[in-house]
């Protein structure tokens, strides 16, 4: 189940917001469809992304696979335990799989309610 | 046949550590018979079938004029006059017109691919799952050797050959069998911990054990001794399809070889990602995967002979940027009882 909490992308990105803080991470869709995660290549702490371009990727056995930003601001943090454990991005993908942290810059746009997403 | 079951890792890591179960029905079969069927296959082939004794196999390749691969398959003998030839899928209607083509000894050639289903066993404890549930003495059945005989009742004809590197049995069967088959393997296997195993693990299996994928490491472009086949190109066999030009090129020495790569950082290189000796691009990657045995990223690439020696410094672009990969010895990944 998509936690109704979350907004959601048609890349299959999720989006946590608090405050002006956004969490973001890929969907159990899309961790099932990659398969076994094993590597997270993450933005700079500092750059700025936008909504809809790339913030990275996602290595599973069998593919690699772009991050899209769900919003546009600066990279606060990036989950640094993904590489060593980044099969949490399989085994819990709203939790301890996150991505990354930004600080929003703009309100989000285009996002979709987890009962829109499912 | 799916890309995976239960997950790629998970799979692979259990067809090196007790066994694994794949459906390769869609592979093609051909039966070669008549009196002249070993003529025709061994000048259509490069290896020397006439040292085939009845119930024994081989790893051969389809050749063409200029010594390249129309395709690469396993020659198992029945008998003096009747042979079964196993090809890759993708290559069924062009194999068999090539093969039609050249078969001016009057040689029977039939399509029992429809017909034939294939279960691939493998893994260390195959042997063991296999043995209760036939009525063939397993252990007196060695490395590309094969019978006939009764699994779970299925008249089958069991294959000690596979495409992973560990040992293991593939199954021919009537098709009409397969879910029955399937189905009772996976059951007495269980306990033994197999597990049913898809293309990924076949995939990441067969590169550890560097055995080539048509299509990828070899094709039409490439000859079999660039490929690191030349331990199937027999010249003394008598005239073949391609010997000519294989035997020029053995003596003139190949000019490129396939050539394995690790990684040196975290970048994995995948199918296609150019390779670059000093900033220079000279090839591309074959095949392309993390090894899930070695944990490090692999591949397989065609390389000018100059930079073949282990050790050598490669870049392998990943999405535009250069990063470090080194030429290695292969095969990546060996059993130990091999």
């Amino acid at each position: 189940m998509n936690p109704q909490d979350l907004q959601y992308s048609k890349e299959h990105e999720w989006l946590r917001v608090a405050g002006d803080i956004g969490t973001v991470g890929i969907t159990d869709h899309a961790q099932s469809e990659l398969g076994d995660v094993i590597f997270v290549e993450f933005p700079q702490v500092g750059a700025k992304v936008e909504a809809g371009k790339t913030l990275g990727s996602i290595e599973s056995v069998k593919a690699v696979s772009e991050i899209f930003s769900p919003i546009s601001g600066e990279v606060l943090e990036v989950n640094k335990d993904l590489l060593n454990t980044p099969e949490a991005v399989n085994a819990d993908p709203y939790g301890k799989g996150w991505l990354v942290r930004i600080r929003i810059e703009k309100p989000p746009a285009g996002l979709m309610t987890a009962d829109q997403y499912a | 046949m799916p890309v995976e079951y239960s997950g790629i890792a998970k799979e692979h890591t259990a067809i090196r550590t007790a066994a694994g179960l794949f459906d390769v029905s869609h592979m093609g079969e051909f039966e070669v018979t008549g009196p002249e069927a070993l003529h025709l296959i061994q000048y259509v082939t490069s290896n020397d079938a006439s040292h085939l004794t009845d119930g024994q196999a081989q790893y051969s390749a389809l050749t063409t004029p200029e010594g390249t691969a129309v395709d690469d398959l396993l020659v198992y003998r029945h008998s003096q006059d009747r042979f079964m030839l196993v090809v890759n899928a993708a290559n069924i209607e062009s194999d068999l017109e090539w093969i039609q083509t050249h078969n001016t000894v009057g040689a029977r050639i039939e399509d029992i691919s429809q017909k034939t289903g294939l279960l691939a066993l493998q893994g260390p404890r195959a042997a063991e799952i296999l043995q209760p549930l036939t009525e063939l003495t397993l252990s007196r059945l060695p490395s590309y050797h094969f019978a006939s005989g009764e699994v779970l009742g299925i008249d089958a004809l069991v294959s000690r050959t596979g495409y992973t590197g560990e040992d293991g049995f593939e199954l021919y069967f009537p098709a009409s069998e397969s879910e029955r088959l399937w189905t009772g393997l996976l059951k007495a296997g269980e306990p033994h911990g197999l597990l049913p195993a898809g293309l990924g693990a076949r995939n990441t299996l067969r590169l550890e054990a560097k055995l080539l994928l048509y299509g990828n490491d070899l094709d039409r472009t490439t000859t079999l001794l660039e490929a690191g086949l030349g331990w199937i190109v027999k010249l003394d066999k008598g005239d073949f399809i391609g010997r000519e030009s294989l035997a020029g090129q053995k003596a003139e020495g190949v000019k490129r070889k396939l050539s394995g790569l690790v990684m040196l950082g975290r970048d994995i290189a995948r199918d296609h990602y150019p390779v670059y000796v000093k900033g220079a691009e000279v090839s591309h990657v074959t095949s392309g995967s993390p090894s899930i045995t070695l944990k490090q990223n692999i591949g397989l690439t065609y390389l000018p002979v100059e930079h073949t020696a282990p050790g050598t410094k490669l870049e392998v672009s990943v999405r535009g940027r250069a990063c470090e990969a080194e030429v290695v010895r292969t095969p990546f990944y060996k059993r130990k009882d091999s």
